[in-house]
């Protein structure tokens, strides 16, 4: 199993420190599942042109292909201006219609205060669902006040992304199986 | 009709398609040469035409896991390798070529094969092309329009006087030489919404329809939008021949033909296109009315019949070698055609006196 831990902003820490924490329980309790760590602060992503993923270059391509090859992905996004960021909804822009069809994606939030809770219930999961992602529907909502300086203080808030791995993992395998058997069916 | 060289009381045209994918056969993991690619396209077109297939077309892509970039070169030799079939490009990207240069290569070809020869033009779906060879992608639709444009204007006009932006301009201008009958046939290629279609019905130029999966009866809406925008524009839909093109493949029973080329199809895809083609997708193919022809011999006439009931299509292309289909397996298709697919649908389609009026 493929799964792409991808910190959505190129600015602050709190989504990156979150999707540490992400990482290290899949180190800890899932070795058997690849784990990949895409910060997008690490990479120069141009704007989409609508052009094939496959026909961009450099960065752009190896983060669209990242993705496009895993079977999950957990998404960290800041609250900007009450929506996610535009360096998130860009890297969706550049992906196909259906690119999430036969994938597990689940959501890490953080923001300044609990205003924004509602944010990724509105704006994010209609675009998942759009591009066909199979969704976790709870999501880690992590504030201000849980951090201190690059970690989380909040055990609350540890137990939850514990809980939400698993949930990724647990879905992505029981999609992966309904899958396997939906397909045999069809005996081509 | 008859200014597009399609005959209606002949029935619906039936002709085969590559793209020139370069693609390994997922079953073996091996892939033939470049060269063999090449020569194996050249020899397919000789089978079809031994068949009675009436058209065979190759297209241009510029980028990885493909082979025929110069297809107008193929094409030349295919047009010198056959005697009755009709030759095409599906698609020249005429966005990025030079339309002068594209005319004198096809109606070179068409004194070759001796006036058989089409255009196709089409905007490309996968853009390396533009890159490759110096083209801004944000002119993307600008540049086919212009082009295009000038390439009909070549075709109706042998000495040419032209000005527009991304070519420098033509004073008086010969282009030669002229194909055999003066004019070739020119398709617009179009694919996906029906605005593509509106924009070929608004020019009243034939149109070739990118059909690879799905209901039938979507498809049918760009035809009809096509062809009430064409009478809109003032043109006559009736003399403006419809193309279609889509998957196509045939084994003994419709669950062996969708066993052989899924993977073909789905594998290709992923390297071609960046996404597989999906297994579930791909099972209601099998269903009478969604647009896939792959089946059984029976299966396949019946659905191209409906397809022909309802988009009163002139011609159908299918496209049966994507994907590293082993050669074998395209020749057992041909016969398929020869044999029972083609007899078929003339039975079935063709036009007797009373209703043609051409």
């Amino acid at each position: 199993m493929k799964v792409v831990a991808l910190s959505g902003s190129i600015i602050g820490s709190k989504t990156r420190t979150a999707m540490n924490y992400v990482v290290e329980v899949f180190n800890d309790q899932y070795p058997d599942v690849d784990i990949t760590l895409i910060d997008l602060a690490d990479y120069d992503i141009q704007f989409s042109d609508g052009r094939n993923y496959l026909d961009y270059k450099g960065d752009t391509k190896f983060v669209t292909e990242t993705l496009m090859g895993a079977d999950a992905i957990i998404i960290g996004t800041p609250i900007f201006q009450a929506s996610i960021p535009a360096t998130l909804k860009n890297i969706f822009d550049l992906l196909p219609v259906s690119a999430f069809e036969d994938k597990v994606a689940s959501m890490v939030v953080t923001a300044g205060s609990s205003k924004h809770y509602l944010v990724a219930e509105h704006q994010l999961k209609p675009i998942l669902a759009y591009m066909k992602a199979k969704i976790v529907q709870t999501y880690v909502y992590i504030e201000e006040v849980d951090f201190d300086r690059q970690q989380i203080v909040n055990d609350d808030i540890l137990f939850r992304i514990e809980r939400l791995v698993e949930d990724t993992v647990l879905l992505t395998r029981t999609y992966t199986k309904m899958r396997e058997e939906q397909e045999a069916k069809y005996n081509f | 009709m008859q200014e597009y060289g399609i005959e209606t009381k002949k029935g619906l045209e039936f002709g085969l398609y590559t793209l020139g994918d370069h693609l390994a056969d997922p079953r073996t993991g091996k892939r033939i040469s470049a060269q063999q690619r090449i020569k194996e396209i050249i020899e397919l077109a000789q089978l079809a035409e031994q068949a009675g297939i009436d058209f065979f077309s190759v297209g241009e892509s510029h980028q990885d896991y493909f082979t025929t970039q110069a297809h107008s070169v193929v094409l030349a030799a295919i047009a010198q390798a056959t005697e009755k079939i009709k030759i095409a490009s599906s698609s020249t990207i005429i966005s990025t070529l030079d339309p002068v240069r594209v005319y004198e290569d096809f109606a070179t070809i068409d004194l070759i094969s001796d006036g058989r020869t089409e255009i196709i033009a089409g905007r490309a779906s996968r853009v390396g092309n533009f890159e490759l060879l110096g083209y801004d992608l944000n002119h993307y639709e600008e540049l086919f329009e212009e082009k295009f444009a000038l390439l009909l204007q070549i075709n109706e006009e042998e000495i040419v006087n032209w000005e527009g932006k991304f070519r420098a301009p033509l004073r008086d201008a010969r282009i030669i030489p002229r194909p055999k009958r003066g004019k070739l046939p020119i398709w617009r290629a179009v694919g996906g919404p029906a605005a593509s279609a509106i924009r070929a019905g608004r020019m009243g130029v034939p149109m070739f329809l990118a059909t690879l999966g799905g209901p039938a009866s979507i498809f049918k809406r760009s035809i009809d939008a096509f062809r009430e925008t064409a009478r809109e524009s003032g043109f006559d839909p009736d003399r403006l021949p419809v193309a279609t093109a889509g998957f196509f493949y045939i084994a003994e029973t419709t669950q062996d033909a969708q066993r052989e080329y899924y993977p073909h199809i789905n594998e290709g895809m992923k390297l071609t296109n960046g996404r597989g083609y999906p297994k579930q997708h791909f099972a209601q193919g099998a269903d009478p009315r969604d647009v896939m022809n792959i089946g059984s011999p029976q299966q396949v006439i019946e659905k191209i019949l409906y397809q022909h009931e309802l988009f009163g299509h002139q011609r159908y292309i299918g496209q049966m070698d994507f994907g590293g289909v082993p050669f074998d397996k395209l020749k057992r298709n041909i016969e398929y055609i020869g044999e029972e697919i083609l007899p078929a649908i003339r039975k079935y389609t063709k036009k007797t006196k009373a209703d043609t009026n051409e």
